[in-house]
């Protein structure tokens, strides 16, 4: 198995993806490059950092990617710190989907620490989803940072998963800008288990006329893990419109708490919150056990099914 | 022969009695009716014998297969082989029905859930990748219920209601779901308040108040119902009750 292979196994994708000479794809361990395709309309420039790697990734004017590209952030060694220092450009009316491994198997003590600045012009589409599979030590610590300018009728769709391994640390901050009509759309599903600590602090400013925003938590903790959830939606332009959802499952000795916050600037905006904290619900768990789970299984179901 | 007999059962809720020195046997491989105005105390008793949270302090005694489950949790008593069908199931944000129905048929195969699905007159195509949230319709997410009881094959199924949310085409679909638990062996329990429900059972008992008011072939409590219950104002007890007559 070479390199490339023995990285990508991690992430529960099928390699054969990165054989396919239409899907673009970098894959990365710390910051060395494995591997490196591109599309046409695609410019992605890389440069070896020493903890690192700076990457700026291009969309042409028009271009739609057809094929959802693969960046895999990994890091095999036990212990170090892996800084992405990252710049992406959507040019006009162009479209990128990306799917963003980040697999840190067997983390003892690792940093990743991730600075983006993402320019979505007027009317791109970008989607962005990034997955992370960690350790079962808890060894990880993540800190991905995002600025993010949404141009006129521009849309942003963005999803943080951490489902497999201890998250460790994590800690998330976001800030987006949103022009007129422009959606933005950023979810966080976490699952956090014995001393993880959770951190989200997203901000969407809804500053063009009837731009729209939605962002959405939903976290378990069990065993001692902490949660804290900052989001925040300002609106200052008529008709914007949006909403912060945040809904965490506290089990044994987590603590979670969720500040959703939520300002408006103009009477013709709306923005609207909700948030539900506690125990998995009475009727779902007994549901489960009457059909013969225990209460661990059925905890675990439920959970999965929230974070799914 | 009896598979579950409650005994002298008494049970308070917020101060209040609620089931009152109630007994009842349960004959294995029949299905029974228990049937009864609003706030009868049914779904407390289908509670109470499951052993949901809330309801497991009670006087008076369950026994199944001779055994007191009386002090068993809720799970124990179902992986003894005791379920309950709630009158109004839960949604599971997420959670695929496929993935719902494997709960209790432990990881089978496809096969034997598109079979339950069918059974309940359910396309499987639909519904195996749907979640059981909120957006299945409440006649819909009944039927999943009574699937996941069809693919546990359970000893004893506590129907609570089965028929209420299913339009009358789908109706005989349930009653054959009913046909099919019994010829798998599973005591059923039908708790409802439809004459054509009864209808399925072999046996019914009659609860108003928390109390046995009469026990017996459905046609006797079928007539006693309609003579008796039905003029009553459901507040009162019927005149002349009389606890556990004889079947
Ligand atoms: N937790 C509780 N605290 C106080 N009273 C309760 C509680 N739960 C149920 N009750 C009361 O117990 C009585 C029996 O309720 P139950 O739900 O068992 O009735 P039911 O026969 O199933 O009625 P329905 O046909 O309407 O479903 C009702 O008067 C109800 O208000
Ligand atoms: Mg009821």
């Amino acid at each position: 198995m070479n390199s490339v292979d023995q990285l990508f196994q991690y992430t529960q994708t099928d390699s054969s993806v990165l054989k396919d000479p239409e899907v673009a794809h970098v894959v990365l361990n710390q910051n060395k490059v494995l591997g490196q395709n591109t599309v046409p309309g695609l410019n992605v420039d890389l440069k070896e950092m020493k903890e690192g790697i700076q990457a700026f990734l291009t969309v042409e004017e028009g271009i739609h990617i057809p094929k959802t590209v693969h960046l895999c952030f990994g890091m095999m060694p036990e212990k170090g710190v892996q800084r992405i220092e990252m710049e992406i450009n959507l040019e006009k009316n162009s479209r990128l989907a990306v799917l963003a491994h980040c697999v840190f198997p067997t983390a003892v003590d690792v940093q990743h620490i991730m600075n983006a600045t993402i320019n979505i012009a007027e009317g791109a589409q970008y989607s962005y989803i990034e997955k992370h599979i960690h350790s079962l030590e808890g060894g990880v610590k993540v800190y991905p940072k995002a600025t993010v300018h949404l141009g006129p009728y521009a849309q942003y769709k963005t999803e943080f998963d951490l489902l497999k391994g201890r998250v460790g640390l994590i800690d998330i901050d976001y800030q987006t800008h949103c022009d007129t009509k422009s959606v933005l759309e950023m979810t966080a599903k976490i699952n956090g288990l014995a001393q993880d600590t959770i951190k989200v602090n997203e901000t969407g400013f809804l500053n063009g006329k009837g731009a729209r925003g939605v962002l959405t938590s939903k976290i378990a903790v069990r065993d001692e893990a902490k949660a804290e959830i900052r989001n925040k939606l300002t609106a200052s332009a008529p008709y914007a419109r949006g909403h912060v959802d945040c809904k965490e499952i506290v089990q044994d000795n987590g603590t979670a708490t969720a500040i959703p916050i939520v300002e408006v600037h103009n009477p013709k905006a709306h923005i609207t919150h909700e948030a539900a904290i506690g125990s998995v619900d009475a009727k779902q768990l007994q549901t489960l056990l009457s059909r013969g789970l225990s209460e661990d299984e059925a905890v675990e179901l439920i959970i999965q099914g929230l974070l799914s | 022969m009896s598979l579950l007999q409650v005994k002298n059962l008494n049970l308070f809720l917020d101060g209040k009695k609620i089931l009152d020195n109630l007994s009842l046997d349960v004959w294995e491989g029949h299905v029974h009716a228990l049937v009864g105005p609003n706030g009868a105390g049914k779904s407390t008793l289908a509670f109470t014998i499951m052993g949901l949270s809330g309801y497991q302090n009670i006087q008076g005694d369950i026994i199944y297969k001779g055994e007191s489950i009386t002090h068993m949790g809720l799970d124990e008593r179902a992986r003894k082989g005791i379920t309950l069908a709630w009158q109004e199931p839960a949604r599971f944000e997420g959670l695929k029905v496929k993935d719902y129905l494997k709960v209790p048929s432990h990881g089978k195969d496809k096969k034997t859930l598109e079979q339950v699905l069918n059974q309940v007159g359910l396309e499987p195509a639909n519904y195996l990748n749907r979640a059981v949230d909120k957006t299945l319709s409440g006649g819909e997410r009944k039927k999943i219920e009574l699937a996941s009881i069809l693919a546990m094959k359970p000893r004893i199924a506590l129907l609570d209601e089965p028929d209420s949310g299913i339009d009358v085409e789908s109706l005989e679909k349930i009653f054959e779901a009913v046909k099919i638990l019994k010829k798998d062996g599973t005591t059923v329990v039908l708790i409802t308040h439809s004459l054509a429900v009864l209808k399925q059972a072999e046996h019914a008992f009659l609860i108003c108040c928390g109390r046995l008011l009469k026990k017996g072939t459905i046609d006797k409590i079928s007539r006693y119902f309609g003579e008796k219950c039905i003029p009553c104002d459901h507040k009162n007890r019927p005149q002349n009750s009389q606890q556990g007559s004889s079947s």
